[in-house]
């Protein structure tokens, strides 16, 4: 018999394990990386602008003062100390929590998935703005949950077309488990919930006995320093809140918490503890001592400035070089523009080419669990330099424009889109 | 044996870089193993530098894709004077464009499914699109729609109906400026990798979801091989005599891969060469290797030692 086998194991993978295949996507992004790219495509935060000198003297501390208690495991909800400071984390956006309440846990991307592991049984409905998190997207789809998408407008997610949503799903005899949502400036469409419709978004969730997951990296990156009430503080009995240090302080530490209910936080500690016993204690010291002793707020500020500069550049240079009927919006604060293409222009089919200009971002698709995005995709202006964001902006605008050119050929006008579709 | 001073290029601004890093990882390991120095060089504007300075004895091509697969470097290791693996320069740049590929072994009778190259300056300045009708037309229906220069099978797509035909050149182009619409060829898919002139058994491409593309590629078990191939003796000498031709029209040398097809009447049918073969877990060249019982590591030793006797 001539028949070879690369993966004797096939047999015995799960049927949630049935998609996890190679992707050319992927693989592209390997490009993106090298240094020749205009990297408009991560959501890596700028940890550049760290101050290492007080890290290097916050890390010495912690193994001199602190080294067979950081060195060991700890429990499962996570170090005492570290959630007293991520209590007070949350209160500088004015939401208020008690240590007993946190579970820490490995970034905000861990908590997405312990609830996730929590909540849903297999085709189990969760609710999610549209576009949503590209990793939360994932987390869901390991736990083989049926996502449905709630557009979202200039003033983030419409409760009228969640209240839509919620109906048409009673008329198919289904409950979702949870509104997966990331009211400030949301990832990837730039967006924030405007403070009426928090009450409206609480409102409709109490009516229709409706569970709130609240994943908030970005509160604290406005660019202006505002801060918006947390879905939380309107409504603490039906929200599950996610926060992180990623953004604030380091994705390095893997810090992340969910702050939840009584009965619900037992669960995520057995959870965690299933999932991997506990948190690293190392970080979580690090972190402890970087939020008691160092002036964070100051470092937040610093990274908004950073960021402010850079959005600024980017949306100035598309507004001079974006071919006409690119539209975009203008952040407030966060990491990412939301832009759209001219009718015809894919996304997806175009990240060839923008790589071979040397320019990367993500397309829209990978936002969505539904196929759509086709014509979006996300320019994160948080981690090139203000100089390579605009250079990056050029080169993908002289790329849209080629596109437009070669499409308009292939298709003709309007009639040409007709037959695409 | 005295170990040799190896240099492993990978990588570099291909759209292929991830494969190609992994085939290069997985040389290296194995020419260390043969007790070789090893050094993996990802390709940058420091090459040129890194090279003259290295002082290598040999290097070692595990570059796909453009750059790599072109001649361009191949170009510049003849005019450094240092050994390297697989087709020189010429084969390189002949085997990588398939449309000069197809057009050269057409030459020599041999077959290779009817084809339109399709520039898009065609479509752009001369008003090409007026003539998409007469492509499918001439070819019929299904077409495969490929840009004329890359691997992966990116940018590959099946055509079933004339109007899917733009479409999937728009999305062709967004890989390189000229597209194939080649006639589609119902069949088995076969690799036949030629190690110094001797082809290696054919491996038999059965890809699990029909369509053998980059998942089905490079995920191990998405596709299933069978090598030697489950074809008829007469059939698969013919594929391998075919295979052999082109191999020698391109100029080849060292290791190459002919990628083929054998429609249900038991003819083959070439479509491409492959001169920087994939050297990854689930590509074809040590599929075919193990077949013949030759180890990867034995398969990476066999073609540093011919690349030093050419030199």
């Amino acid at each position: 018999m001539s028949e070879i086998q690369l993966d004797p194991h096939l047999s015995r993978y799960a049927t949630r394990a049935r998609g996890m295949n190679a992707s050319e996507i992927r693989a592209l992004f390997a490009v993106a990386s090298r240094p020749e790219i205009a990297f408009l495509a991560g959501g890596m935060p700028f940890t550049q602008a760290l101050d290492f000198e007080a890290v290097q003297a916050v890390t010495q501390e912690v193994v001199r003062d602190h080294g067979p208690e950081a060195l060991q495991y700890c429990g499962g909800q996570g170090l005492a100390s570290l959630r007293e400071r991520l209590v007070e984390v949350m209160a500088a956006e004015h939401t208020a929590a008690h240590p007993e309440e946190l579970v820490v846990t490995t970034g905000g991307q861990q908590g997405i998935d312990l609830v996730a592991k929590l909540f849903c049984d297999p085709g189990d409905v969760i609710l999610a703005e549209g576009p949503s998190y590209v990793g939360a997207l994932g987390a869901f789809a390991a736990y083989e949950a049926d996502v449905r998408h709630v557009p979202m407008d200039a003033e983030g997610l419409v409760p009228g077309a969640l209240e839509d949503r919620l109906r048409a799903l009673a008329n198919e005899g289904r409950t979702p488990k949870f509104l997966y949502t990331i009211p400030n400036h949301q990832n990837p469409a730039g967006v924030s919930l405007s403070g009426p419709r928090r009450q409206e978004l609480v409102d409709i969730a109490r009516r229709h006995d409706l569970l709130l997951v609240e994943d908030n990296p970005y509160g604290l990156l406005d660019f202006k320093g505002e801060v918006r009430p947390s879905l939380r503080s309107l409504a603490p009995e039906r929200v599950l809140y996610i926060g992180t240090l990623s953004k604030i302080f380091s994705p390095g530490v893997r810090c992340g918490w969910v702050a939840a209910p009584t009965a619900i936080r037992d669960k995520l500690i057995l959870l965690k503890e299933a999932a991997d016993l506990c948190q690293s204690n190392l970080t979580q010291f690090v972190a402890e001592r970087w939020f008691s002793t160092q002036p964070w707020l100051d470092q937040v500020k610093a990274y908004r400035e950073v960021y402010r500069e850079r959005c600024d550049a980017l949306l100035h240079e598309a507004s001079i070089s974006f071919p006409e009927g690119c539209t975009w919006n203008a952040p407030t604060g966060g990491f990412f523009v939301w832009a759209q293409t001219p009718e015809g222009v894919d996304t997806k089919e175009l990240l060839a080419k923008a790589l071979g200009a040397r320019v990367a971002y993500v397309p829209g698709k990978a936002f969505y669990a539904d196929g759509s995005g086709t014509r979006e995709m996300r320019l994160s202006f948080c981690y090139a330099t203000p100089e390579r964001i605009r250079e990056g902006i050029r080169r993908l605008a002289e790329v849209i424009q080629e596109e437009l050119e070669l499409v308009n050929a292939v298709y003709g006008t309007a009639v040409g889109d007709e037959e695409r579709r | 044996m005295s170990g040799l001073q190896v240099a492993v290029l990978s990588g570099g601004l291909s759209l292929e870089r991830e494969v190609s890093l992994r085939s290069g990882a997985r040389v290296a390991n194995a020419l260390e193993a043969r007790g070789h120095r090893v050094e993996r060089i990802d390709l940058d504007d420091r090459l040129v530098a890194t090279l003259i300075d290295g002082d290598f004895d040999v290097v070692f091509l595990t570059l796909h894709g453009k750059s790599g697969e072109d001649g361009a470097v191949q170009g510049l290791l003849q005019l450094l004077g240092i050994p390297y693996t697989g087709p020189d320069a010429t084969a390189s740049a002949l085997a990588w464009d398939k449309n000069v590929f197809k057009g050269l072994v057409a030459r020599q009778g041999l077959p290779t499914p009817e084809w339109v190259a399709l520039p898009s300056s065609a479509i752009r300045d001369m008003g090409a699109a007026r003539a998409l009708d007469r492509v499918s037309e001439h070819l019929g229906l299904p077409l495969m729609v490929k840009p004329s220069q890359g691997g992966g099978s990116m940018g590959v797509r099946r055509v079933d109906a004339a109007g899917e035909l733009g479409p999937a050149l728009v999305a062709a182009y967004s890989y390189h400026e000229v597209v194939l619409v080649e006639r589609f060829v119902k069949g088995t898919e076969i690799a036949i990798s030629i190690l110094d002139g001797e082809p290696l058994p054919a491996v038999e491409i059965v890809p699990r979801d029909g369509a053998y593309d980059f998942a089905a590629r490079y995920t191990p078990g998405a596709t299933d091989f069978y090598a030697p191939a489950r074809l008829d003796a007469q059939v698969l000498d013919r594929a391998m005599r075919m295979a052999l031709a082109a191999y020698e029209a391109v100029g080849c040398r060292h290791v190459t891969r002919a990628d083929l097809l054998v429609d249900a009447d038991g003819v083959p049918w070439l479509l491409e060469l492959d001169t920087c073969p994939g050297m990854t877990e689930t590509s074809l060249l040590p599929t075919a290797a193990g077949a013949a019982g030759l180890s990867f590591t034995e398969l990476c030793e066999r073609v540093v030692q011919r690349a030093l006797q050419d030199a």
